[in-house]
């Protein structure tokens, strides 16, 4: 990506957290990223994060 | 007492636990509750039903070895009208391999935790391939169990009296600092053991019966395999009963069935169905032939070995499959679910940091990271035993019905 095409100021690195088409995206266009290795806490099941939750209290 | 506090309790009892081969005992003598027609199994409870290829075929030579059958159709009509009585091994202090099968003649290991006076049993590992724990019961098999019964456990018994006990947690120890695993391998350990034996083995019993231990602790292995399982079990079950703590104590495997139990819970089990195994098969077979996870050996990976100490044991892909990396990056991810790290177990690539210790169920729930283990894996037809090895991981489905569990308990 060429300095005149990018809507940033300047060179831009890339931590990407969440879908890696994202960070697949910008590798073809020669952006360095790094892929941050995230999930949701419990995969995002509400029931589970609220037992979690209840059980940070008691901790 | 909360979670933080119940779990440090339960982790500092696991820590200050020692496990010492005491001896070699037949398993009615020392087994709670071992009576005629018992057969204690590998994992949480089943029925003959739902009983593997392997466990079954076990079962057989163990009836036939005990005098309480003479075919496959005896041990049937005995396991299906009631008269064997199956029990998990876990529910009475003892543990194996694989089918893990115990009947009142066997000899079993005995481990001792010093500290709490707990003594935990195993069976007596019988060697790789075709043997009594995958399922195999032909005339070669039984020949092997009634020497390793009539004649090597009394001579490892004798020599393990001469030597005042061998200490087990110490050469697990020194075997993480020399590329050893513990689980799928045990080069080091098992020399190590035999360093201690021998001198003994030698002063109890004739030079013949001596070679032909030697021999066959040699050949075999990972002979210490089953020690290392008691010894694992002894600190475990130290940690075990402590209320409010979410550490799991156990993770074991029947075939049909994974489940784990949990410090806080009793003895209550947390099932699954048996995962499959990712491997490397050996020749002539592949992943159609397997048997789904069956054993308890995966006791080591609970205590902090197997694929949790991995990134110590990188020749043990050659195994079961990845690369040296893979095995380091396996460890790093298990320190992810754990609360703690091993005071005596370190890994020197990870700069002797204490091996990843203390499974706790919230963590394995909030990462959706699971337990990996290192295993063996079973021919799903009895009779042929092990066809590879590989990694396998518990399901999340065990760990969230503990941690359901435990909220509901606790309310």
């Amino acid at each position: 990506m060429t300095d005149e095409q990018s809507p940033l100021p300047r060179e831009v690195r890339v931590i990407n957290i969440g879908l890696e088409r994202f960070a697949d995206d910008l590798r073809s266009l020669g952006v360095p990223v790094v892929q941050m290795d995230w999930r949701p806490p419990a995969g995002g099941e509400k029931k589970l994060i609220e037992i979690l939750d209840r059980l940070t209290v008691r901790s | 007492m909360n979670i933080t506090e119940a779990n440090r309790q339960c982790l500092d009892k696991i820590q200050a636990s020692t496990a010492v081969w005491t001896g070699i005992r037949p398993a009615h003598e020392v087994i709670s509750g071992m009576n005629d027609y018992t057969v204690l199994h590998a994992g949480p409870p089943l029925t003959w039903k739902q009983m593997c290829g392997p466990m079954r075929g076990a079962i057989t030579g163990a009836c036939i070895y005990e005098g309480w059958a003479t075919s496959p159709e005896d041990v049937d009509k005995l396991a299906t009208d009631g008269t064997l009585l199956f029990d998990s091994s876990h529910h009475r202090h003892a543990i194996g391999p694989m089918s893990g099968i115990i009947t009142p003649t066997m000899e079993v290991n005995v481990v001792k935790n010093e500290v709490f006076g707990i003594e935990t049993f195993s069976t007596l590992y019988m060697g790789i391939g075709k043997v009594l724990r995958h399922g195999a019961f032909d005339d070669e098999v039984m020949t092997k169990l009634r020497w390793m019964n009539r004649e090597l456990a009394p001579l490892l018994k004798a020599a393990l009296q001469a030597a005042g006990g061998i200490d087990i947690k110490s050469i697990v120890a020194q075997s993480l600092q020399m590329g050893d695993e513990l689980h799928n391998r045990n080069k080091a350990s098992n020399a190590l053991l035999l360093c201690s034996l021998v001198q003994h083995l030698i002063k109890v019993g004739t030079k013949e019966q001596a070679i032909r231990a030697i021999d066959f602790i040699d050949k075999a292995g990972h002979f210490i395999l089953n020690v290392v399982m008691a010894g694992s079990k002894g600190m475990l079950d130290a940690g075990s009963g402590i209320d409010g703590s979410t550490i799991v104590t156990a993770i074991a495997r029947n075939g049909y069935e994974a489940g784990i139990r949990v410090s806080g819970l009793g003895d209550r089990w947390f099932t699954a169905p048996a995962p499959s195994i990712d491997g490397v098969y050996f020749p002539g077979f592949g992943p159609e032939d397997a048997n789904p996870d069956l054993g308890d050996s995966a006791i080591t990976e609970t205590i902090g070995l197997g694929s949790f100490s991995m990134a110590g044991a990188p020749a043990v892909v050659e195994y079961i499959g990845g690369t040296a990396q893979f095995a380091v990056e396996t460890s790093l991810k298990m320190y992810e679910i754990t609360v703690d790290e091993h005071q005596t177990y370190k890994l020197p690539p990870l700069n002797f940091r204490g091996a990843p210790l203390g499974i706790d169920i919230r963590r394995v729930v909030e990462t959706g990271i699971t337990p990996v283990i290192n295993t063996g894996i079973a021919c799903k037809r009895p009779g042929v035993g092990q066809i590879g090895a590989g990694l396998t991981a518990i399901p999340l489905q065990c760990f969230t019905a503990a941690l359901e569990a435990f909220v509901h308990q606790s309310a």
